[in-house]
């Protein structure tokens, strides 16, 4: 109580003159007690504003990351506001339609959106009794995920792509075209663009002005000419917002986040700066759970009509999957979707390789009543024969084609139907999830019934088309 | 000892802060900080100064605050009413969180570990007079319908002596005296310190195997009760899978599931699921034999160091009864890191990868927390400590997999080549052992008629030569093996889809009993004994390929069920009859 009167006696005191400027980080001396992740509003002489927020704290010094960079500051003319509470977002509905930027603040001409409640934006945990376990299936009407790498609402779902790969393009198209069959509520969707170009973000707005669903999404962009520390928030803005919309509205709300990479990038950069001690590849110690308060900030929850379901986008360096930030997230999201490099070469679209991809969710999502009864084993059987057809190639690939069984033959032929007719879609194609699954039946039966060992008799019976 | 301020905060950097002004703070004390009560950990004290990690999120917490300290070190709160439970990684029940803070969790909240309102029904072991030692029972309450929860005498030195009082029976709460040694007021509950282990009189060698219903760990790499064994797997190669399926089947009395630094999401399907899931055993709900500890990825770091001490506390506890535990971390890579990122806030010189120096030390004294012993009161009881490892890239060279394999005597590797093709569960019968052999050997003999190390030994050597003959197929195609080796191949294909696969979501297959497992392999061995011969006498391989009985041996993990084990014998008398009739066409 006299603490809490001190405190706001306290809160927005001025000081002037920095003790020192690196990057983006600004250190203060001879303050009054700073609490940890505070928020400061920065005044430099050119009469910019610019926010920031407390990294560490002691009884003589502050550091505090300045989100909009510190390019134009001075140590002495530099002037430091210590509001007293954490990095707040004021969220509400009329965002949807609107463009941000990483602070949730107009980018697009407009007022500063406010709503009527200020929220922590680094939100906090759900407790784990109090979360639904998610199994209602999203229909994308791509036939290779909804076959065989179903998307859960209330899922984390990363692409793991590469640079030059149609990632953009996939994530848009789902995004046009999700759906919850049999109900009637449409998605919500809350854009974060973290570190990538103008034209990709451009290309987003168009592809959802083009559908039509432009009032439903929420854009926060830092852009790459973006100070990189803006990108450290710009999810997490995001993503208080996705809660809003989710558990006070009772939305169903996708989240797309791209490219997380750059995101990562930028957390090396201030920890570095800040002289950390790094782990793998010069990566903070903290990179999973930091990459956890993000993606753990999905799902479903016990008695509330809403859910978040993220989409995030990661671009792997060098398509290097064991790369610690592909490998991080895998670690952490329900499943992810691998792109390949040579189906994107041999000019499929969407370039998915499917063994490598995996959806944790889908079992609990798909079957009778679901999808449809065949889905389990069918997908199952899918994965199966891929990765035969795999070993076929690899062992063609030595003692050339002529030398191949009869079986083998057939194999190399599925494989080829599976890349051309099942994998491949055009940008605009919505295929229902019996279109999907019937065009999989279609490929499985140019094997021979023998061969289909995870499917039952009666499946077999009932859809092998021989 | 009393609450009393031992400090104030000098600095705040994340869950590490730096305490000024420390007198009589001790090691390992258990704090709060400022008017919040966010708790913490003194870690490192040097000069007046205090290192304290707080297990809560520190945004804040400013120079100035008060730091108050407990007088005990982080310990658990050992009583009835643990079972069923699901707590956070410092012994929060997390149920009660909710009807504090709602959805999300709050902060600086203090609840009871467990209902200190409800009564048990108190039945007395001893009289009053009785000589007191500790660790002695002095009665029990029955806590689920299969466990009785014995009350035992506190480890501490002064508790020896004469009971001078012991309560009738009848129904108490867990706060409430029920016995006196000495002066001393004693009640249903106990503290420990969840760092220290818990002392027995002795430690007993391994003799009996746990059970776990998974073909590929019984019958191949089995492991003992008391012992450990580590699971590493890169994402997406099923370890979460696996340790549910042990954590639903295995034959254990008690299971303490940890999720240290996991997905919310597989915590609440663990939730949603168990309570509707039977032991087979006893037929009762998996969640009466179950406690969970849920300290997901986003949940504070240093919770998620705590939470594999505070589980595994537990866990001795329940043995101390007589209880054969088994406890299951996933994943011990999540702890690891977390005493990489606390390390690294304060200013450690890191060793290999960032990992502090003593992570060698914090694991093995960890494993060693299992084993088959003998409690103070001399009962048996075991713990038995199933690690998953999650190594980045899936590279198992990396500090946590390797210094888990110096200290755990079962390794069961999963293989990503395995999981995508869907291979589940996922375990490489190349990367995995098991040091417990010779414990189990006798116990396995006697329940499979002595044929179990032998049919164990053939199989792994069949397994070993068709990797072999892979390498040459891989070269040079199918069709330059002679019949007899291609007749291996076809065999190991049929061991690995009728026999080291498991579904772990078909009624029939996601548990398979001792004998179906043992009758399971010899039908297997049969077909290649018989088929070795047919080979040999000139049957064609295409002919034995054909024959409509390998669908039905392909298909009997799903037809067969445990009751029905003699189903097999048949299967296996019409495929001796099937061999025999191709032999006879083929007879000049």
């Amino acid at each position: 109580m006299k603490s809490d009167i001190i405190a706001k006696l306290r809160a927005g005191r001025e000081y002037r003159g920095l003790a020192g400027l690196d990057g983006p980080l600004a250190y203060m001396r001879g303050t009054h007690s700073i609490s940890y992740g505070e928020i400061v509003e920065i005044m430099g002489s050119d009469g910019k504003r610019r926010s920031g927020q407390v990294l560490d704290t002691s009884d003589d010094a502050v550091c505090v990351q300045v989100f909009e960079g510190t390019e134009g500051l001075s140590m002495p003319d530099t002037r430091m506001r210590f509001l007293g509470e954490p990095l707040t977002l004021s969220v509400s509905d009329s965002m949807l339609g609107r463009v941000m930027n990483g602070l949730g603040k107009a980018r697009d001409g407009g007022s500063d959106p406010r709503g009527a409640e200020e929220r922590d934006v680094n939100g906090a945990a759900i407790n784990p009794t109090s979360r639904e376990y998610p199994r209602d299936f999203i229909q994308t009407g791509i036939s290779v995920i909804d076959g065989m790498t179903t998307l859960i609402q209330g899922q984390k779902l990363p692409i793991f792509s590469g640079n030059g790969m149609s990632h953009n393009q996939l994530a848009a198209q789902i995004a046009r075209q999700a759906k919850v069959r049999g109900s009637k509520s449409e998605f919500a969707i809350v854009f974060a663009a973290m570190g990538v170009k103008y034209d990709i973000a451009k290309y987003f707005i168009d592809s959802f002005e083009e559908s039509g669903v432009i009032d439903n999404v929420a854009l926060f962009l830092s852009l790459a000419d973006d100070p990189s520390i803006e990108r450290t928030i710009t999810p997490r803005t995001a993503l208080t917002l996705a809660e809003h919309l989710a558990f006070d509205l009772g939305m169903q709300v996708l989240v797309i986040m791209t490219d997380m990479t750059n995101y990562c990038e930028s957390l090396r950069e201030i920890s570095t700066l800040r002289g950390e001690i790094p782990s793998r590849k010069g990566y903070p110690g903290y990179l999973y759970s930091n990459l956890a308060e993000l993606y753990e900030r999905s799902g479903k929850i016990a008695g509330k009509s809403g859910s978040i379901t993220q989409l995030p986008i990661l671009t792997m360096p060098n398509d290097d999957i064991s790369h610690p930030i592909p490998d991080l997230t895998g670690y952490i999201t329900e499943g992810q979707i691998v792109f390949d490099r040579e189906l994107h070469g041999k000019g499929i679209y969407p370039p998915i390789n499917p063994l490598p991809s995996l959806s944790r969710l889908m079992k609990d999502g798909i079957g009778e009543g679901m999808t449809r009864d065949d889905h389990p084993h069918l997908s199952n059987q899918l994965f199966a024969s891929c990765s035969h057809v795999k070993e076929v190639r690899n062992l063609a690939s030595v003692i050339g084609e002529e030398e191949l069984t009869q079986t083998d033959h057939l194999y190399l032929d599925f494989g080829d139907f599976f890349e051309r007719k099942f994998l491949s879609q055009r940008y605009d194609e919505d295929r229902s999830i019996e279109e999907t699954l019937d065009l999989a039946w279609q490929a499985l039966s140019i094997l021979p019934p023998e061969e289909l060992q995870r499917l039952t008799e009666e499946e077999i019976s009932a859809h092998y088309k021989g | 000892m009393q609450e009393r301020v031992i400090g104030r905060v000098k600095r705040v950097n994340g869950p590490v802060l730096t305490v000024k002004g420390i007198t009589d703070a001790g090691m390992m004390e258990l704090v709060h900080v400022s008017a919040s009560r966010i708790v913490g950990e003194v870690v490192k004290l040097s000069g007046s100064e205090a290192t304290v990690q707080v297990y809560e999120d520190a945004t804040g917490i400013k120079p100035g605050d008060e730091v108050i300290g407990s007088g005990m070190s982080l310990s658990c709160e050992l009583a009835p009413g643990l079972i069923g439970s699901i707590y956070d990684g410092i012994q929060r029940p997390l149920e009660a969180l909710q009807a504090v803070s709602g959805c999300f969790l709050g902060k600086g909240i203090e609840v009871p570990s467990v209902d200190h309102e409800k009564k048990w029904h108190f039945f007395p072991l001893v009289k009053e007079g009785d000589e007191a030692r500790p660790g002695m029972k002095l009665g029990y309450v029955q806590e689920s319908e299969n466990i009785k929860h014995y009350i035992m005498v506190p480890d501490e030195i002064s508790l020896t002596g004469p009971v001078t009082f012991i309560a009738p029976e009848g129904d108490y709460t867990v706060t409430e005296t029920i016995a006196r040694v000495g002066e001393r007021e004693l009640s249903m509950t106990q503290h420990h310190a969840i760092r220290i282990p818990r002392r027995v009189s002795k430690r007993l060698s391994l003799e009996k195997p746990l059970i776990t219903g998974l073909r590929v760990i019984d019958s191949l790499f089995p492991l003992a009760k008391g012992g450990t064994v580590a699971i590493p797997g890169g994402f997406g190669t099923g370890k979460t899978m696996t340790q549910h399926s042990i954590a639903q089947w295995c034959d254990a009395d008690i299971i303490v599931y940890i999720g240290c630094g996991e997905r919310g999401n597989e915590m609440t399907d663990v939730l949603r699921e168990f309570p509707h899931l039977y032991d087979p055993r006893t037929g009762r709900s998996l969640m009466e034999r179950t406690i969970l500890i849920a300290n997901t990825s986003n949940m504070p770091v240093s919770a998620r160091e705590a939470s594999i001490y505070t589980g595994i506390t537990m866990a001795e506890y329940y043995r101390d009864m007589g209880y054969d535990v088994a406890i299951m971390a996933d994943s011990t890579s999540r702890w690891a890191e977390a005493l990489r990122e606390l390390s690294g806030r304060m200013e450690e010189m890191p060793a290999e990868e960032g990992f502090p120096a003593y992570l060698a030390t914090r694991i093995a004294a960890f494993y060693e927390r299992a084993g088959h012993m003998e409690s103070l009161s001399g009962d048996e009881g075991s713990v038995s400590v199933i690690g998953a490892v999650s190594p980045p890239g899936g590279d198992f060279s990396e500090p946590v997999t390797q210094h888990t394999r110096r200290f755990v005597r079962c390794f069961w590797g999963l293989d990503r080549s395995l999981a995508s093709a869907r291979h589940y569960p996922a375990i490489s019968w190349l990367d995995s052992y098991s040091e417990y052999i010779d414990e189990v050997k006798p116990w396995w003999d006697s329940n499979s008629e002595g044929k179990w190390s032998s049919n164990r030994a053939r199989v792994l050597e069949l397994l070993q030569k068709e990797t072999r003959l892979q390498q040459i197929v891989k070269l040079v195609g199918p069709d330059a093996l002679p019949d007899s080796q291609n007749f291996i191949l076809d065999v190991c294909s049929l061991v690995k889809t009728a026999f080291l696969q498991q579904n772990a979501f078909d009624e029939i297959d996601r548990y398979c009993s001792v004998e179906k497992q043992m009758a399971m392999l010899a039908i297997l061995l049969e077909y290649y004994d018989r088929g070795a011969e047919a080979i040999g006498k000139g049957v064609p391989l295409a002919k034995l390929r054909r024959m409509s009985i390998l669908s039905e041996i392909a298909r009997m993990r799903f037809t067969v069920s445990n009751d029905s084990v003699s189903e097999i014998d048949r299967l296996s008398a019409k495929l001796v009859r099937a061999v025999a009739r191709l032999e006879e066409m083929y007879e000049e």
